[in-house]
C-alpha cells in the first residue's frame, strides 16, 4: 500500500499495489491465493452478469422494467437480490474464516493476520449493512403496501434514492474486493484503530464511504416507510386492524428515522479526523475514543432490532397462517413491539460495560438489557397459542419459523448471561459474544428473511418454490447452524477471543473442527437454495398460482393477483377485520368485481434513482482515495441532478379506468376457472392459488 | 378518503380557505417533511451532546471556550437569522392571502439577503478564527464547535440554494401547487435553523463566556 501513485492529481493515491493480482504474481503463497480466487469471483460474476444480459438481450428490460422502475414491489424485489448476492459473499467469507481459525492451532495458518482482519470486517459490515438491512427494507417494500392496502409507498422516488445510495454502498464494497484493500477494524470499526496514525490505507475509508452511503439511504427508507403506514392505509384499517407484519415494519421504520443518524455522524466524524485533521476520537489534542463508541452503539443496539422486528412481523404472519388460525394475543404481540422498540434505545451501553463506566451505571444498563427479555418472552408464548389446536402444516417456512422459536430462545437465554456486567468481564470480546449475536442474527434475522422469501415469492413471481429442495436446505441450515456456533460458546468459555488469526491453545482444536463442519453444511445449505431457485424456476409451470392465494392467507396482499398488477389493487378495498382477506372469503367478498373502476395515477419511471447510485458510488470511490476532482464533480452532480428533477412537471402518468376494469375482470374470469384447493395439497400443483374456503 | 382529509390537519401554513387542493396535497407532504425534520434535529442533537462533551474535556490546554469566543458577531448573526425567519412569514402570508407573486418574490429576495449575510459573517468569524491558530485542528473542543456552528452554517447554506431553485420556479411555473408546497417546507426548514440556532447561540455562545 505504500507504492508511489500513479498520478496524484487525476488517480488520487491509486497505485500499481492497488490494481488487482499484482501482489499474487509478485508473491505467490496460500494467502494471495484465496485473494486472487475472491477478485477473480468478483471481476466474473459482474462480467458475467453483463455477458448474460447481453446475449440474451436484456439490457432494455433491464433498465426499463427495473433499474428506472418506481414501482415499490420491484424496488423490493431489488434490495432482496442485493442482499442475496451480499449473503452469497459474506457466507463464503465466513467459511474461510472456519476454516482459517481451525489450521491455526498454534501454526500461522493459510491467511496472513491483515486478510484475516479484512475477511472478518467485510463479513461483519455486508451481513448488516449489505444483507439483513437491504433483505428486510425489500420485503417490506413489497409486502406492506399490499397488506395495507395502499397503491405504493408515499414517496416512490425517494425509496428508488434510497436503494441507490444502498447499492452504491454495495458496489463500493465490492470494488474494495478488486482494487486496494479493505479496513481491518471490524464492522465498527472503533477508533483509535481506524485512525489516520494507525491505519493510513485506503481500507478504513471504504469502510466509512460505503456504511455512510447505506445509512444516508436507511434513514430515508425509514421516513418513507412511516408516513407510508401512518397516512395511506386502506379505509377501515385502523391501526388495532393493521396486520402484524406492517406494525412491526412501523416499529422498524421509526427506530430508523431516530437510529441511522448516530452511525452517519459518528463515521462522517471518524472521517473528519482522517481527511481533515480533527480531533474527535484521536488519542491526542482532546479526542476520546468514548464519543465515538457511544455513537455507534447508540445506533449499533437500536440497529439489532431493526433487523430482528420485521422478522418478529413475518414469524407472526406465518404461524398464524400455517396453523389457519388467527393470531393468538395479537394486542400483547403490537405492545411487545413497541416495548422493544422504545427500549432499544436505553440498553447502547451494554456493548461497552468493559469500558470504564462505573458499577451503578453497568447495573442500571444490565437491568434495562435483561428486561427486554420480557416482552421478547410475551412473543414466543404469543406463537407457540397460535399454533395450539391449530391445523399446523410443515411447510418449508413454518420449519424456519419453528427452528427460529427453539433457537432463538437458547440464544435470548446467553444473551441474558451476557447481560450481567460481571459476567460479562469474563467473556466480552471472546467467542462466546460471537456465538451469541450470531444465535440471535441467523435464526432470528436469516431465517425469518427465509421464511419470507418462502412464502411471499409466489406472490411476487406467479410460482412457487420447490418445497423439495426447501427442505434440504431447512435441514443443511438448522444442523449447520448448531455445529458451527454451539462449538463458539465452549471456546468462549475457554478463553478463546474473537477476531483471532492464530491460536496457542491445542485444546480449541476439536471445536474448532467441529465449527468448520458446521460452516460447510450451512454452505451446502446455501448452495441447496441456489439450486432451489433454479429447479423452481425450471418447473415454474407445474407451481404456478394464478389465483394469487396459494397458502390460504389473511391479509390483503393475497386478495389480488400473483405477480400483482402494477397499482396493486383494482380498487381500493374495504377493511372489516384484522384478517382482512379471510373475511372476505368467509362473506363472499373476495374475487367480486367493484361496481365502477376509477382513473388511477402511478408515477412514471425515473432515471434520477441509477444516475445518482452511479455518482455517489463514483464519489465514494474518490473520497477513499483522495481523487479530488471526481469527488467534487460527483459531488455537485448529485445535487443538479436532485434539482435538475424538481423541474420535471410530467412526473405521474394515469392509467384509465377502462384498462384496469378489463385487467381485472379478466383476472377474475381466470379464477373463475381455478380449482379451490384443499390444504392437503397445498404444495402439490393442485394448488393454483385460490384456497378452499372452510366456512 | 376526501372525507378523512377534509378533516385532517397539518402542522404548517394552512391554504385551506383560498386553495383547498394545495392544502389536501400538503397534508401527506407536509407530515413527511416533518419526520424528515426530526431526523435532523436527532444530528444535531448528537452534534450539541458531542460539543457538551468536548468542550469541557477536550482543550487539551488550549484555549478553553471563555478565551476565544465573543458575543458581538453571534449576536449580530442571531438578529439576521431571526429577522429572516420573520420575513420568510411574510412571504408565506403573501402566498397564501394575496397570491401576490411580486410581493412574495420580494420577501424571499430579502430573506436570502439575510441569510447570505448570516452565513457570510459566519464564514467571516471562522477564517478569523482559524487566522488567530483557534482552526479545528487544535483541540477536540474546537472540533467540536466547528461541527456543530459548521452543520448549523451548511444548513443555511443549502436553504439558501434552494431559495434560489424556488425564486427560479416561482418566475418558470408560476404559483402552482408544487411550487407552493415546496415553499411551504422549506419554510418550516428555515424556522426549525432559527430554533437550532437559538440553542447554539445559548448554549455555544452564552454559556461560552460565561
Ligand atoms: C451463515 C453463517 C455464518 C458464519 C459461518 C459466520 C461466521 C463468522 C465468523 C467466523 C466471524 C468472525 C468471528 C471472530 O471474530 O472470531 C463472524 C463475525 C461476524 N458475523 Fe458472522 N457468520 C455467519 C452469518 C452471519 C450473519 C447472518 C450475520 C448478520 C446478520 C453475521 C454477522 C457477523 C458480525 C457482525 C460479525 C462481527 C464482525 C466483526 O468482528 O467486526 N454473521 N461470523
Ligand atoms: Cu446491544
Amino acid at each position: 500500500m505504500t507504492g508511489q501513485p500513479f498520478d496524484y492529481f487525476w488517480l488520487g493515491k491509486l497505485s500499481i499495489d492497488s490494481l488487482p493480482f499484482v501482489e499474487f504474481i509478485r508473491d505467490p503463497n496460500s494467502n494471495t491465493a484465496v485473494g486472487a480466487f475472491a477478485k477473480a469471483a468478483a471481476i466474473g460474476g459482474a462480467m458475467g452478469l453483463m455477458v448474460l444480459l447481453t446475449v440474451f438481450g436484456k439490457w432494455r428490460v433491464f433498465w426499463h422494467e427495473w433499474l428506472t422502475s418506481l414501482d415499490a414491489k420491484k424496488i423490493g424485489i431489488m434490495y432482496i437480490v442485493l442482499a442475496m448476492v451480499m449473503l452469497l459473499r459474506a457466507v463464503i467469507e465466513a467459511g474461510f474464516m472456519r476454516a482459517q481459525q481451525m489450521l491455526a492451532v498454534e501454526q500461522p495458518g493459510p491467511l496472513a493476520p491483515e486478510h484475516f482482519g479484512e475477511l472478518f470486517s467485510t463479513h461483519g459490515t455486508i451481513m448488516i449493512f449489505f444483507m439483513a438491512m437491504p433483505f428486510l427494507i425489500g420485503i417490506i417494500n413489497v409486502v406492506m403496501p399490499l397488506q395495507i392496502g395502499a397503491r405504493d409507498v408515499k414517496f416512490p422516488l425517494l425509496n428508488a434514492i434510497s436503494l441507490a445510495l444502498t447499492a452504491a454502498g454495495a458496489v463500493l464494497i465490492m470494488i474494495s474486493l478488486v482494487i486496494g484493500k479493505f479496513s481491518t477494524g471490524g464492522w465498527s470499526g472503533y477508533p483509535p484503530f481506524t485512525e489516520l496514525a494507525f491505519n493510513p490505507g485506503a481500507g478504513v475509508d471504504y469502510w466509512i464511504w460505503a456504511v455512510t452511503l447505506s445509512s444516508i439511504g436507511n434513514t430515508l427508507t425509514g421516513i418513507n416507510f412511516a408516513v407510508t403506514i401512518y397516512k395511506l392505509r386502506a379505509p377501515g384499517m385502523t391501526w388495532f386492524r393493521m396486520p402484524l407484519f406492517s406494525w412491526t415494519a412501523l416499529c422498524t421504520s421509526i427506530i430508523m428515522i431516530f437510529a441511522m443518524m448516530p452511525l452517519t455522524v459518528a463515521t462522517l466524524m471518524l472521517a473528519l479526523d482522517r481527511y481533515a485533521g480533527f480531533h474527535f476520537f484521536t488519542n491526542a489534542l482532546g479526542g476520546n475514543m468514548m464519543n465515538y463508541t457511544n455513537l455507534f452503539w447508540l445506533f449499533g443496539h437500536p440497529e439489532v432490532y431493526i433487523v430482528i422486528l420485521p422478522a418478529f412481523g413475518v414469524f407472526s404472519e406465518v404461524f398464524s397462517t400455517f396453523s389457519g388460525k388467527r393470531l393468538y394475543g395479537y394486542h400483547s404481540l403490537v405492545f411487545a413491539t413497541m416495548a422493544i422498540a422504545v427500549l432499544s434505545f436505553c440498553v447502547w451501553l451494554h456493548h461497552f460495560f468493559t469500558m470504564g463506566e462505573t458499577a451503578d451505571l453497568n447495573a442500571a444498563f444490565g437491568i434495562a438489557t435483561m428486561l427486554i427479555g420480557v416482552p421478547t418472552g410475551v412473543k414466543v408464548y404469543d406463537w407457540l397459542l397460535t399454533m395450539v389446536r391449530g391445523r399446523v402444516r410443515l411447510t418449508t417456512a413454518m420449519l424456519f419459523s419453528i427452528m427460529f422459536m427453539v433457537t432463538f430462545v437458547i440464544g435470548g437465554l446467553t444473551g441474558v448471561i451476557l447481560a450481567n456486567p460481571p459476567v460479562d468481564f469474563a467473556v466480552h470480546n471472546s467467542l462466546f459474544l460471537v456465538a451469541h449475536f450470531h444465535n440471535m442474527l441467523i435464526p432470528g434475522t436469516l431465517f425469518g428473511m427465509f421464511a419470507a422469501y418462502y412464502v411471499w415469492f409466489p406472490k411476487m413471481f406467479g410460482f412457487r418454490l420447490s418445497e423439495k429442495w426447501g427442505r434440504i436446505s431447512f435441514w443443511c441450515w438448522s444442523f449447520g447452524f448448531y455445529l458451527a456456533f454451539m462449538p463458539l460458546y465452549a471456546l468462549g468459555l475457554m478463553g478463546a477471543m474473537r477476531r483471532s488469526a492464530q491460536w496457542f491453545d491445542p485444546q480449541y482444536l476439536p471445536w474448532l473442527v467441529v465449527a468448520f463442519c458446521g460452516a460447510l453444511l450451512i454452505l451446502a445449505g446455501l448452495a441447496s437454495q441456489v439450486v432451489q431457485l433454479w429447479v423452481s424456476i425450471r418447473d415454474r409451470d407445474t407451481t404456478r398460482v394464478p389465483g394469487g392465494d396459494p397458502w390460504d392467507g389473511r391479509s390483503l396482499e393475497w386478495s389480488m393477483s400473483a405477480p400483482p398488477p402494477e397499482y396493486n389493487f383494482a380498487v381500493i378495498p374495504q377493511v372489516h377485520d384484522r384478517d382482512a382477506f379471510t373475511w372476505m372469503k368467509k362473506n363472499g367478498t373476495s374475487y367480486t368485481a367493484p361496481e365502477h373502476y376509477e382513473d388511477i395515477k402511478m408515477p412514471k419511471n425515473s432515471i434520477v434513482a441509477p444516475v445518482i447510485c452511479a455518482l455517489t458510488a463514483a464519489l465514494g470511490f474518490a473520497l477513499t482515495w483522495h481523487i479530488w476532482w471526481l469527488t467534487i464533480a460527483s459531488f455537485i452532480a448529485v445535487w443538479a441532478t436532485v434539482i435538475a428533477r424538481s423541474f420535471c412537471q410530467n412526473t405521474e402518468e394515469t392509467i384509465p379506468a377502462s384498462q384496469v376494469r378489463e385487467e381485472h375482470e379478466r383476472w377474475l374470469r381466470s379464477v373463475k376457472a381455478l380449482k379451490p384447493a384443499p390444504r392437503e395439497h397445498e404444495t402439490t400443483s393442485a394448488n393454483q392459488g385460490l384456497a378452499e374456503v372452510v366456512v | 378518503m376526501n372525507k378523512i382529509r377534509k378533516y385532517s390537519r397539518h402542522p404548517g401554513l394552512n391554504m385551506g380557505s383560498t386553495d383547498p387542493e394545495t392544502h389536501e396535497a400538503a397534508e401527506t407532504l407536509l407530515f413527511g417533511f416533518w419526520v424528515f425534520l426530526m431526523s435532523d434535529l436527532v444530528l444535531f442533537a448528537l452534534l450539541f451532546a458531542d460539543y457538551a462533551a468536548q468542550s469541557q474535556h477536550g482543550v487539551a490546554g488550549g484555549p478553553t471556550p471563555g478565551d476565544i469566543l465573543d458575543l458581538k458577531n453571534p449576536f449580530i448573526e442571531t438578529m439576521l437569522l431571526l429577522v429572516s425567519s420573520f420575513t420568510f412569514g411574510l412571504a408565506a402570508l403573501a402566498m397564501k392571502y394575496r397570491q401576490d407573486r411580486t410581493r412574495l418574490v420580494f420577501w424571499l429576495v430579502v430573506t436570502f439577503a439575510l441569510g447570505a449575510g448570516f452565513v457570510g459573517l459566519e464564514v467571516y468569524d471562522f477564517t478569523d478564527m482559524i487566522s488567530k491558530g483557534h482552526g479545528p485542528q487544535t483541540s477536540g473542543f474546537l472540533s467540536a464547535f466547528f461541527l456543530l456552528v459548521g452543520t448549523h452554517g451548511i444548513h443555511v447554506s443549502s436553504g439558501l440554494i434552494w431559495l434560489l431553485v424556488l425564486l427560479v420556479q416561482v418566475f418558470v411555473f408560476g404559483l402552482n401547487r408544487n411550487v407552493k408546497t415546496r415553499l411551504m417546507r422549506l419554510a418550516i426548514f428555515w424556522h426549525m435553523l432559527d430554533v437550532v440556532w437559538i440553542g447554539i447561540f445559548t448554549f455555544v455562545y452564552l454559556f461560552g463566556v460565561a
